[in-house]
């Protein structure tokens, strides 16, 4: 089924604006996704008539409030296949969904000398917290190469694994290339040897159909925000027997069974995990963005945002002076690049006096532009509401800037 | 040579012939990068590095006659341009004039808003590094 993207569009209030004197054209959607109105009306909505701290509450509100945040619970369960919605926990984000790991089952169960899986691709949230625990551990951390495509090496992922590896960290699409893993694979070479697999999905939660039991990843991390949801507000799933061994993260209200003095008892999944009163108007109004996604049904999203990078691809090929930076077969709608002889930052506040919305530099992956030699990129990421048009104004505002120095 | 205010001048006269065309305006400054003297490649070391500049930005500066002659080279056009600007306003006076010149031409151009906070941050520590310099060779003149 093919998409009315006009009619998407006019969900969306933020599009229809101009900057520097043209029509916005926002391409920086892998950095966030912007809002479709019923996310905005469910959060005015909750402050304007829901407000209340949840669980415990003895009132109306409180129960209507509790009743609204468990239910984005179980839209969470179901967007990601998940067996039972106590196996969803509410973060601030992929960040802290993974920092949540390394802290609590990373310092449980990694000990000195064991090993830690990651690749080149990752963003710095999947490499620092993870360097911070070998570093307290003294284990150690292994990096899956890549090819020029941007594609993981797989032949040297399996020659990483053995016995010593406890986790294998791994993004299910990357942030700065588009490249979508084989995480398939990946979950069950390292389940082989009996390593537990996290995946980050911040990049891919909004564009690939996940189904968390098929996959039997252990966990899954991922951001609303890049989901047309709130910000400040993610999910890390983990299989119940995996998150009921771990210890809790953060001490406070919410996470516990009993306090006294002496000994205090931790509430069961997903409390334990959730400390404190937690962003319940963002929770709630998450649930409108995933009804947004199930409406739209995610292969047509698919199918829309691919038809837009084959177009890039195809009008920006013959550019002189156009380099593209990661050209794997399966990719979601990033399109990285450079143009020869121009920073990145240039090329950006180039684009942007046309009014078309890019991010440049590292991306948060400093190791993966070191592996390409370069400092950065210049990154266009589509979404269900970019148009062809808009991809065309994109090709030719690329082709009239790589003229500065491409004559 | 014309003063410090007079230059100022020139180039607000310049920027207002551009008018409101963003895109222009920033053509026009990376052109303007490329009046910058050769940098001596040597130079290019990290004592150089203009601290507070997202992209790389290198600055020397010589005392010639009593006057500060300055020098400098970036990785980006854009911001080659912006120091080719302070260049055109600032070089080869002594380093009173300097200390006590009033910058308002940024202001006058709105260049805020021409390239963003970013750099406008970039551009405030470029203005206090070329200051820095003059107050250097200042204080060695009166010593």
């Amino acid at each position: 089924m093919s998409l009315n993207i006009e009619q998407i569009r006019g969900l969306f209030p933020v599009l229809h604006q101009e900057v520097h004197g043209k029509p916005l054209i926002y391409f920086d959607n892998a950095a966030t996704t912007q809002k479709p109105q019923a996310v905005l009306d469910a959060l005015a909505g909750y402050y304007s008539h829901d407000n209340s701290n949840i669980h415990r509450g003895a009132h109306a509100l409180a129960d209507r409030a509790t009743r609204y945040y468990e239910e984005t619970r179980e839209a969470v369960r179901a967007f990601i296949g998940a067996k039972e919605a106590e196996e969803i926990i509410f973060t601030k984000g992929t960040t802290e969904g993974i920092n949540l790991v390394a802290q609590t089952f990373g310092r449980k169960f990694i000990g000195k000398g064991d090993e830690i899986i990651i690749s080149t691709l990752e963003h710095h949230s999947n490499i620092v917290p993870w360097q911070m625990l070998c570093e307290e551990k003294e284990a150690v951390l292994r990096i899956i190469p890549i090819n020029e495509a941007g594609e993981i090496i797989f032949e040297e992922f399996e020659k990483l694994l053995s016995p010593k590896t406890k986790l294998v960290s791994i993004v299910h699409a990357s942030n700065a290339l588009g490249t979508i893993n084989p995480v398939k694979e990946v979950i069950d070479a390292a389940h082989a040897v009996g390593a537990k697999v996290l995946l980050d999905g911040a990049q891919s939660t909004s564009h690939l159909e996940i189904d968390v039991q098929e996959l039997d990843c252990d966990f899954l991390a991922f951001s609303a925000h890049k989901i047309y949801g709130p910000t400040g507000l993610g999910v890390l799933y983990g299989k119940r027997e995996v998150l009921e061994a771990m210890p809790p993260f953060l001490g406070g209200g919410e996470m516990i069974k009993e306090v006294t003095f002496e000994k205090t008892t931790y509430n069961d999944i997903p409390f334990k995990f959730e400390a404190g009163t937690p962003n319940i108007a963002d929770v709630i109004a998450f649930k409108a963005s995933l009804d947004f996604v199930n409406a739209l049904g995610k292969p047509a999203i698919k199918a829309h945002e691919d038809a837009l990078l084959a177009h890039a691809d195809e009008l920006t090929r013959e550019i002189k002076g156009f380099i593209p930076v990661g050209t794997a077969k399966d990719k979601v709608a990033v399109l990285s690049f450079n143009i020869n002889g121009m920073h990145p930052f240039d090329v950006g506040q180039m684009l942007d006096a046309k009014g078309i919305a890019v991010r440049t530099g590292h991306h948060c992956t400093q190791p993966l532009m070191k592996r390409f030699g370069i400092e950065g990129t210049v990154r266009a990421s589509f979404s269900v509401y970019n148009t062809k048009s808009e991809i065309e104004k994109l090709a030719m505002g690329i082709a009239q800037i790589a003229r500065f120095k491409n004559k | 040579m014309s003063s410090i205010k007079e230059i100022q001048d020139e180039i607000v006269a310049e920027f207002e012939i551009l008018g409101d065309d963003k895109e222009s305006t920033i053509f026009y400054i990376m052109e303007l990068g490329n009046s910058l003297e050769s940098f001596p490649e040597g130079e290019k070391k990290e004592d150089n590095i203009i601290k507070g500049c997202q992209s790389k930005v290198w600055l020397i500066a010589d005392e010639v006659d009593g006057k500060v002659h300055y020098q400098a080279d970036s990785n980006t056009d854009i911001t080659k341009g912006l120091i080719s600007l302070l260049i055109r306003v600032l070089n080869d006076r002594s380093p009173e004039e300097i200390l006590d010149a009033e910058l308002n031409f940024i202001e006058k151009i709105g260049m805020g808003s021409i390239i963003g906070s970013q750099r406008s941050n970039g551009l405030a520590s470029m203005i206090k590094q070329m200051k820095l310099y003059a107050f250097a060779f200042q204080t060695k003149q009166n010593a």
